[in-house]
């Protein structure tokens, strides 16, 4: 198979990774890193494209120590990135309730529960700057919840056993982005940070081997400019919007890091994907996104489907008896609450048999009747009222008087660029952040981790790490006629002028919802050989006809909200075949990562240790992939099978 | 269930604009308004016409990116609600609906129902921020919050920065939006010492930007998605005027 | 003015930036606290809220006054000619009158001013208008503060030429005060003129009152109702207080 999908490349390492006692490895670093001299620190400038939760940590950071940023986001304000959306919490290891959290069950838990495929050092990083992350946010005026006693309140989340999620009501993203925004917000008006929103990065520079900015097309006006920096930043978010339906914005895309990608910079672990459980189902073909339902909701809620297939009766027509809690029933310890790849999962697998509900049968019942029975209507809609409205909006339905109905979407992808500990990816000089890049979470994310690793990059890491590369600048200067920024500009115009000469008879759209659903019926919650096989053929067919009969309508140099979606679904179908690739390669089973064929005899997902204990780095070639591995090792925590029977 | 749409349609912020009509069929009424614009704008392409530009991203009422003048009405008639978060069901089959985009001096139209609210950022630029730099901050638990002051903070730093609020107010003031961030911020221990500094800077620079002044009509927290009260507003005149503020 | 495209023009440079520029002007503003504070809308509010009461507390004497009318034609009479005699010999003649109408003219210049100026701002803010708009929560008397004002500004001066120079009077200038009024009130018609701009007063009031315990920051979501309350009912109280007069005339219980 090697030869006829990808080729296998020499084995990369960690260069940066320090090693030591694990505890002392990130003070190590950071003292063996090289320091700039604060009067160098003006004349270098730091690119940084997006102002999600990492990318706005990042810019207001580096813009405090000196350093002279350039920020992008193609929303039409900074305020807008995609972290704004996050519900449930992030996660920090301050152990303010004493009940038994450390950095380094943290560390345990954040390790184990990615299914032992990330890194230990970066893992036990995170968990030690967690706490930084929530005094920095405090004093920033981030409105989290507290007790009657003033102090901050904390919550078990995402079937952590201590309480070590903070959060702000459901609203946990859009307070810690306020927070970084306005800290940005404070150094744009010191004139340190020079923002262009509704600006898309669409392609990098690189001169002399190093990441020396980047081409971006002006959203309003359609102009191809180049910006140069002596470092580049990617902080551009996550790719889930690969699959069409998924939880993320629609503006998600992976232009950014892949452009990068095709460049030189390795992309690790594409195919780990985070399927949601408790999402709201689809409600037709003119579906556009799904939304999340808090996680939450799985501590009051029961899952339920009826016990036979075809039954159409209204849920408080069937009997108890003649439901199914299935989860209570396969997974009696953990019931409600397992992880989310095996809600999801195991959703799926009884829809798949004929017994989901609503329409399409693609879907499962969340009941709060017995809730509502226990603790009242009234401690039901302090603890979710927010959340039964948002439901109430888009369905129509009253949770308090017919079960929710839910259903597994696509939320966060755990792959990325592949960086060092220092996060450079590489391509020296460019430096990748948050859910971009690959660090950190294994095959699979832990709720309250995703803010938790951006703004511990941003805020934390990435300032300290970014100056051992810095010191080597300022770079040469440059402009615009440097035979290598031609080039990037020029490709740039080509590909824009290209997409709009197609002038076929589909929408991009189309082509959107198709490919989606090519991922997620072969590249979805159940892998196989035989359907990922087919997906790449169809991957390649599809992506043939986008670029033979896409339908582009209007000009480059406008507003162009079509040019925009054509341009990110160019990229998505690249993205798609190496997820495929990268998820045919993998022939085990962790965590968002399921083939059908390593499973235990029960059906529970198996890995192979031996063999996949590493994570694939794939370069691109521009025909098949090379794949890089890196090995893991685990010193600290023992690889063991999950099990939450 | 089938619709009439009147639009407003504008090539770039120079043109001169118009209403134009066109008719929707087999609207679902599972529908998101923004679902049913898709619908338009699919056929709009296949027929060789330019698709209707509107913003929109995070689709799920927090991004704030989001806003149309429906039927004269901000976000839509449906209260506390967002224009992607509104549905086709509370919409009648044969219904003419208006849209129009947010209107105000310094919300310049940019193309369609886009508008340039980069505005509301030269607001928060002025002030609207606690000065910490980054690791000086001392532990979480040292300043303990009173609850209630928590809550009433958070109630207020919930604003989404759509901007419904000036397309609502018949004198196009960003007091509302504005109003939040300075009760969101003075209300906690950590926004103190810039307190009065901050709703001067706010406040001035709205002015400056070109938006109205309130007189205290009450459409904006009417439209208001998030329902941010009418009180912020009388505790940002307050820190402005230099008064202590009263009441929550 | 923000120009087309600012959402995407690059906000600054980083050394002759937007930013530090405005910087500059938040900490370098000349002038004393309070004109510096009066070019934001909200200082102009504040300035309406005080003026606006000031002269609320006058009608409210002014109403109670009005009442002597039920005490008999020399009673009010009497009082007419106290309010010039009053704070003799430290005063001249008249003197209190004169510093009373300084006052309210002032305190009326002022709250024009800020009306003119406030309205103007809001027209700048919003050059073009909607095809379709619908009210959503705004009551009528909000809506009603500008023309209302306008209105109760012209009643202001026909009432000063009828009652107070005599000018406008059916019974002339040489009647005193007493008979003045009641030549007024026992014509229906002159009952309605007075009687409209009373009640756009109340509308006035009604709005106001709250309004500017709302401009001077005494608002809060929990005083809401109460302020509103507390604004109709003395909005009721004064224009109830007022009628009572013409009324009085009209009937005959007054003569
Ligand atoms: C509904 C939902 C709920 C979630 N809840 C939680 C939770 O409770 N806890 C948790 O820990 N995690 C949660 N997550 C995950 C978490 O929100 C994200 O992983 C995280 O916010 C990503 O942050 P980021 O800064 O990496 O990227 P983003 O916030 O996605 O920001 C990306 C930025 O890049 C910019 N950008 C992208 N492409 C380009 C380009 N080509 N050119 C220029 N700019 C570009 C965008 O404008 C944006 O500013 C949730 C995710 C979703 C979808
Ligand atoms: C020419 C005459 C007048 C004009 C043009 C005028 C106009 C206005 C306007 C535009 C407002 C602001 C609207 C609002 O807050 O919603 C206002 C407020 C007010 N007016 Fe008047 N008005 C006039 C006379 C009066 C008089 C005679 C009184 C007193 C009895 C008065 C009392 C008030 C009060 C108390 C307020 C509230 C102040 C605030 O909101 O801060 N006004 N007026
Ligand atoms: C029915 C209602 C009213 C009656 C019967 C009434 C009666 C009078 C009388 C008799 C005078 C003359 C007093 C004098 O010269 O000695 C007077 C003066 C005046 N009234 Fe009224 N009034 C009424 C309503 C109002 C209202 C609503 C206003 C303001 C909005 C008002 C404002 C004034 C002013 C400014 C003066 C001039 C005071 C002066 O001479 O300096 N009045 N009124
Ligand atoms: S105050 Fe309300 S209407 Fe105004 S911007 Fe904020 S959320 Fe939107
Ligand atoms: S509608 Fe306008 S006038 Fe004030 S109360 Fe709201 S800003
Ligand atoms: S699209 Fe984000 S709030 Fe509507």
């Amino acid at each position: 198979m090697s030869t006829e999908f990808y080729r296998t490349g020499a084995p990369i390492e960690d260069g940066k990774a320090p090693d030591g006692v694990i505890a002392e490895r990130w003070d190590n670093r950071r003292f063996a890193a090289k320091l700039v001299n604060p009067a160098n620190k003006r004349k270098l400038t730091v690119i940084v494209v997006g102002t999600g939760l990492a990318g706005g940590s990042a810019a207001a950071t580096l813009a405090e120590l000196g350093y002279d940023v350039k920020s992008f986001c193609y929303q039409d304000s900074p305020r807008r990135a995609h972290s704004i959306a996050a519900q449930g919490g992030i996660n920090a290891a301050k152990n303010y309730r004493g009940d038994g959290d450390s950095v380094h069950r943290l560390f345990y838990d954040t390790v184990k529960g990615g299914d032992f495929r990330s890194r230990e050092s970066n893992v036990y990083r995170l968990a030690q700057v967690s706490v930084e992350i929530i005094d920095q946010c405090v004093a920033q005026g981030v409105p989290f919840a507290r007790e009657y006693g003033g102090l901050l309140d904390t919550r078990s989340f995402g079937g952590a056993q201590v309480s070590r999620t903070f959060y702000a009501r459901g609203q946990t993203g859009q307070q810690l982005l306020l927070g970084a925004y306005q800290a940005m917000a404070r150094q744009i008006q010191a004139g340190k940070i020079e923002m262009h929103p509704r600006t898309e990065m669409l392609d990098l520079i690189l001169v002399d081997g190093r990441a020396r900015g980047v081409v971006t097309r002006d959203l309003v006006t359609g102009e191809v400019r180049n910006h140069f920096a002596d470092a580049v930043v990617l902080a551009s978010g996550g790719y889930g919007n690969v699959f069409f339906l998924s939880t993320n914005a629609k503006g998600c895309n992976v232009t950014a890091i892949w452009r990068a990608h095709r460049k030189g910079a390795l992309f690790a672990n594409p195919c780990y994907t985070q399927i949601h459980p408790t999402c709201i189902p689809v409600s037709g073909d003119h579906q556009s996104k799904l939304t999340l339902m808090s996680e939450s909701l799985r501590n009051d809620g029961r899952v339920w489907v009826p016990l036979t297939g075809g039954d159409t009766r209204a849920p408080a027509d069937i009997p108890e008896a003649e439901r199914d809690y299935y989860l209570e029933r396969i997974y009696p310890s953990f019931g409600n609450l397992v992880p989310r790849d095996i809600a999801s999962r195991a959703a799926k697998n009884v829809c798949d048999e004929g017994r989901g509900v609503g329409p399409g049968g693609l879907g499962v019942y969340l009941d709060f009747a017995d809730a509502i029975a226990r603790l009242g209507r009234d401690a039901v809609a302090a603890k979710y009222g927010n959340l039964f409205e948002m439901y109430e909006r888009i369905t129509g339905e009253d949770p308090f008087e017919t079960p929710m109905r839910i259903y597994p979407a696509v939320h966060y992808t755990m792959g990325g660029l592949w960086v060092d500990y220092d996060l450079q990816a590489t391509i020296p000089g460019l430096f990748v952040i948050g859910e971009a890049n690959f660090s950190d979470h294994g095959a699979n994310r832990l709720g309250a981790s995703a803010l938790m690793q951006g703004l511990a990059d941003g805020y934390f890491v990435l300032p300290n790490t970014i100056g051992d590369y810095l010191a080597a600048g300022p770079f040469e200067p440059l402009d615009d006629a440097h035979p290598e920024v031609a080039d990037a500009a020029e490709a740039v115009r080509t590909r824009v002028a290209k997409l709009l000469a197609v002038n076929g008879s589909r929408t991009p759209d189309s082509f959107h919802r198709e490919l989606g659903r090519i991922m997620w019926d072969y590249c979805g919650m159940e892998r196989t050989d035989a359907g990922l096989r087919k997906a790449v053929g169809l991957i390649q067919a599809l992506r043939e006809e986008f670029w033979r009969d896409v339908l582009v309508s209007g000009e480059s140099e406008e507003l162009n909200q079509q040019l925009e979606k054509a341009g990110r679904i160019a990229d998505f179908f690249e993205l798609a075949e190496l997820m495929c690739i990268d998820a045919l390669h993998r022939t085990e089973s962790c965590g968002g990562h399921f083939r059908g064929e390593s499973q235990t005899p029960d059906g529970e997902a198996l890995r192979d240790d031996e063999t996949f204990s590493y994570v694939a780095a794939w370069e691109y070639t521009g025909d098949r992939p090379v794949l890089h591995r890196e090995h893991l090792t685990f010193e600290y925590v023992k690889p063991s099978q999950r099990s939450y029977k | 269930m089938n619709l009439t749409l009147k639009v407003w349609r504008q090539k770039n912020a120079t043109s001169r604009g118009h209403l134009t009509t066109y008719r929707v069929k087999e609207i679902s009424p599972d529908m998101s308004f923004l679902e049913m614009l898709d619908v338009l704008n699919e056929r709009l392409i296949l027929d060789g016409d330019d698709p209707i530009a509107f913003d929109h991203d995070c689709r799920e009422g927090i991004c704030g990116m989001c806003g149309l003048v429906i039927n004269g009405v901000p976000h839509g008639e449906q209260r506390a609600t967002t224009t992607c978060q509104l549905h086709m069901r509370h919409f009648k089959d044969g219904d003419t609906i208006v849209i129009e985009p947010w209107r105000a001096a310094p919300f310049p139209v940019v193309k369609d129902l886009v508008v340039d609210r980069s505005a509301f950022d030269r607001i928060i630029e002025a002030g609207g921020y606690v000065s910490v730099p980054t690791g000086s901050a001392p532990d979480a638990h040292a300043v303990p919050v009173p609850k209630a002051s928590a809550d009433t903070a958070f109630d207020a730093a919930t604003c989404i920065g759509c901007g419904a609020c000036v397309a609502a107010c018949p004198n196009g003031s960003a007091s509302l939006f504005t109003a939040a961030k300075i009760t969101h911020l003075g209300l906690l221990p950590q926004g103190q010492p810039e307190r009065a500094r901050r709703a001067r800077a706010m406040v001035e620079t709205a002015d400056e930007l070109g938006f109205g002044g309130c007189t205290n009509i009450g459409e904006c927290t009417a439209v208001c998605p998030k329902g941010i009260p009418l009180a912020t507003i009388a505790r940002m005149n307050a820190d402005y005027l230099g008064l202590a503020a009263t009441g929550d | 003015m923000i120009d087309r495209g600012a959402a995407t023009a690059p906000v600054q440079a980083p050394d002759q930036g937007a930013g530090r520029a405005r910087t500059e002007r938040t900490t370098a503003t000349k002038g004393s606290r309070a004109t510096t504070r009066y070019r934001g809308a909200v200082g102009k509010k504040a300035v309406m809220a005080v003026t606006g009461a000031l002269m609320i507390g006058f009608l409210v004497l002014h109403m109670i006054g009005n009442l002597k009318v039920f005490a008999g034609r020399d009673s009010f009479n009497d009082y007419a000619a106290w309010l010039r005699t009053v704070g003799e010999p430290m005063l001249p003649p008249s003197g209190f009158l004169w510093i009373q109408r300084i006052g309210l003219l002032v305190i009326l210049a002022l709250h024009i001013t800020a009306a003119v100026q406030l309205t103007v701002q809001a027209k700048r803010a919003r050059p073009v208008k909607y095809h379709v708009k619908r009210r959503v929560q705004q009551s009528y008397a909000s809506r009603t503060m500008r023309w209302g004002g306008v209105i109760i500004a012209a009643f202001v001066v026909y009432h000063i030429l009828d009652l107070t120079v005599g000018v406008a009077n059916p019974a002339g200038t040489a009647a005193d005060p007493y008979t003045r009024l009641v030549a007024d009130f026992q014509r229906w018609y002159l009952v309605v003129a007075y009687a409209v701009p009373l009640l756009l007063l109340g509308l006035h009031l009604r709005h106001g009152v709250w309004s500017a315990a709302q401009s001077l920051g005494r608002g809060g979501t929990a005083r809401e109702r109460p302020i509103k309350l507390f604004a109709t009912g003395f909005a009721v109280v004064l224009v109830a207080g007022f009628l009572l007069a013409p009324v009085g005339v009209l009937v005959g219980v007054v003569k």
